[in-house]
């Protein structure tokens, strides 16, 4: 049973679901091998499987059985008793560290089999991040009976600072309701631009009070967007803010003078 | 880090920056971050936050019972 920490969305943060599943992951667990194996052959033989590595999910898992490439950022032999490695891997969403394992056996022309396995990191989050439900239960009451929402704030994360990943272009006032009713973002309503954008990159428009208004597909890399006197810079995907809540301003509602 | 296109102000009289969210709005907007012992799977522990929480729906990113 693999145990650690787990990002649980609510309500409309839902929305940033698609984006929160890409979040990189870092686990402890425990390969068993089938035969004792040198140790410092080991971590000699190991260094192959950091990297992109081509992986076949396994038979029971959600997606399609097909080779995939995913990228493993580290894989550190931590300590070795017998034939029971202790190690800390640092990989892409959707890496299947039981396979891992075997594949890795399967290298070593021994065999191998994960035994344990706990989720230390999912993006910036740590376990010291994380919280029992019966802690979350606690908070929830503590607040809702008694009225002190003191460990409930701390526990709530804002979706928008769960996404630090995902690069971000903020908007003026004026250009957020058009997102919001499925418009494309364009040029004319962009104030900052996150550098390191490149064109058909999942990118998030944020308004200037930092709100997360929607995801969309960027058409333009970061310096295209600066350069840019006009034209579709995002094409949006999913809309996070509710429709209505800045206005829609045209000739009869000007802006406001912002000079 | 940011390329600067236009110097623009926001109006106050619009939205309201994620710091500044009610308890109530902070529950619909946020994440929480779980940690799951052995016993119940991702999808039941998601579903025992729904009803802690009282909201209409919830998702987890990435079940732990598949690796």
């Amino acid at each position: 049973m693999v145990t650690g920490i787990l990002p649980i969305a609510l309500e409309n943060a839902t929305k940033a679901m698609s984006v929160l599943m890409g979040l990189d992951k870092e686990y402890v667990g425990v390969m068993h091998l089938h035969k004792d194996f040198n140790e410092n052959l080991l971590k000699d033989a190991v260094l192959n499987f950091i990297g992109k590595i081509k992986q076949i999910p396994p038979v029971k898992s959600a997606v399609r059985r097909v080779e995939r490439e995913r990228i493993i950022y580290f894989f550190d032999i931590v300590e070795k008793e017998g034939k029971d490695v202790l190690f800390k891997v640092g990989c892409e969403a959707g890496t299947y560290v039981r396979k891992l394992c075997h594949d890795i056996g399967q290298f070593l022309k021994i065999g191998a089999h994960l035994t344990e396995l706990r989720r230390t990191k999912v993006g910036n989050f740590l376990e010291e991040d994380s919280h029992g439900l019966i802690e979350v239960k606690d908070a929830y009451d503590f607040w809702k009976d008694d009225g002190d929402s003191s460990k409930l704030k701390k526990i709530l994360i804002p979706v928008e600072h769960a996404i630090p990943h995902v690069k971000r272009i903020f908007v003026k006032d004026s250009a957020i309701e058009p997102v919001c009713n499925g418009s494309p973002l364009y040029i004319g309503g962009i104030t900052r631009i996150q550098e390191g954008i490149e064109n058909e990159e999942v990118v998030s428009v944020f308004s200037l009070k930092e709100e997360l208004v929607a995801f969309g597909n960027s058409k333009m890399n970061s310096r295209e967007m600066f350069d840019a006197k006009k034209g579709v810079a995002v094409k949006t995907d999913r809309v996070f803010m509710k429709k209505g809540i800045y206005p829609r301003w045209n000739e009869e509602l000007p802006p406001p003078s912002t000079t | 880090m940011w390329l600067f296109k236009s110097d623009e102000e926001t109006d106050e009289n619009y939205g309201k920056r994620p710091d500044q969210r009610t308890i109530e709005e902070k529950i619909k907007n946020s994440v929480i971050i779980v940690d799951k012992h052995s016993g119940p799977t991702s999808h039941e522990i998601t579903d025992w936050v729904k009803k802690i929480f009282k909201v209409s729906k919830t998702g987890h990113s990435g079940t732990l019972e598949r690796n």
